[in-house]
């Protein structure tokens, strides 16, 4: 497998987008086993693993063996435009004000407080010797997260397998390496701080994913719908006869302008100010107090 | 049926999230570009273009609408 241009810009790409979800679902983890059980919560950790390791073979398999080039263009396109659109509306609303931004360490506390709760009320259940909640709870964080980073794996390694501009051999293993690296450091860097990670960027990346999740997504659809029409052959955009990656990047600075007059916009709007003065002043304190603190410990 | 339920219940909030328009607006788009490309009433650099224009239209909705309703709210 030659490393490629192409196989490092995938690999950055499923990094990028796995950082995100593997820091979310390590503040869930985290919680169960400071809260309830160290080792009911790794158990459904590596359940999930599993699980999501069966899924992305599995499916991409069945789209990789199974369905015709436009099919897997548009099949694809819409997979990412589902995930993508959605990143980047979310992320738009957070930077103008309008949704608060993604907190790991209330979410944290959040996660723990529930915890703490289900103890008090139900007791400890215990199953295959496992506390049941901790499990279950570890489980469902790490899958649901990791649910989103396989879609993005499949899409992405499978469209750089079958790309005729940029393609990368092995498109879906190379894609899998880039998501696996951030797995690891982010639960090694989570292991050696043992609290959530606050300090990544997550509103950034996640706009950034949202921008090219959104671009390759309204790219493929568009060269899918080739499937409809008589030839059922792939569409091309302006400009991409020859293969040419001009469209893609037109495709991407269209995202990219229009989300930033989005948020430009909304931030117009009196709710977002006011939100925003709220946020700004929220952050003030906090700088301040840390501040203190150090001063303090100096 | 629990089981059905419960599993339906968990891919409809997987794909669909919290903003049902984003999903319902693409596979309207979709259709309708399915409709242009298999009827050939448009070129195929005019029919990518009017529907990378629609996905465009249906953030912008979606964004509209969440606006309107936390303007209520507040």
């Amino acid at each position: 497998m030659g490393v490629t241009p192409a196989a490092i810009a995938l690999i950055g790409t499923t990094f990028v987008a796995a950082a995100v979800e593997v820091v979310e679902a390590f503040t869930i983890v985290l919680a169960m086993g400071l809260t309830r059980s160290w080792r009911a919560a790794i158990v459904g950790t590596l359940a999930a693993f599993a699980a999501l390791a069966v899924i992305t073979a599995l499916v991409g398999v069945a789209l990789k063996d199974v369905v015709s080039e436009s099919v897997l263009q548009l099949v694809i396109g819409t997979l990412l435009l589902i995930f993508g659109l959605q990143w980047l509306r979310k992320a738009i609303l957070r930077s103008s004000g309008l949704k608060a931004l993604h907190d790991e360490e209330e979410t944290f506390r959040e996660e723990q407080a529930a915890a703490r709760a289900s103890l008090e009320r139900d007791g400890r259940e215990t199953r295959m010797g496992l506390d049941w909640f901790a499990f279950v709870v570890s489980f469902k964080g790490v899958f649901l997260e990791g649910l989103e980073v396989v879609f993005i794996v499949i899409t992405f390694g499978l469209a750089a397998a079958n790309s005729t501009t940029a393609r990368v051999e092995n498109g879906m293993a190379v894609a899998a390496v880039g998501a696996a690296l951030a797995a690891v450091i982010v639960m090694l860097a989570g292991a050696l701080a043992h609290k959530p990670l606050s300090a990544v960027p997550e509103n950034t990346m996640k706009y950034a994913v949202g921008l090219l999740l959104s671009t390759f997504g309204t790219y493929w659809t568009g060269e899918g719908l080739g499937y409809f029409s008589p030839s059922h052959e792939s569409f091309h955009w302006y400009g991409g006869g020859g293969d040419a990656p001009w469209p893609l990047v037109g495709v991407f600075l269209a995202w990219l302008v229009l989300s930033r007059l989005a948020v430009a916009g909304l931030r117009r709007l009196p709710s977002a100010q006011k939100a925003l003065a709220a946020r700004q002043a929220r952050e003030a304190t906090a700088t301040a107090g840390a501040a203190g603190a150090e001063g303090a410990t100096a | 049926m629990r089981l059905v339920t419960g599993l339906f219940r968990f891919w409809f909030d997987f794909v669909v999230g919290d903003a049902w328009e984003i999903a319902a607006g693409i596979v309207v788009v979709i259709a309708i570009g399915a409709l242009l490309a298999a009827s050939e009433a448009l070129g195929e650099e005019q029919l990518t273009l009017l529907v990378g224009a629609g996905f465009v239209l249906v953030v912008g909705a979606s964004l509209y609408f969440e606006a309107r309703r936390r303007a209520r709210a507040a």
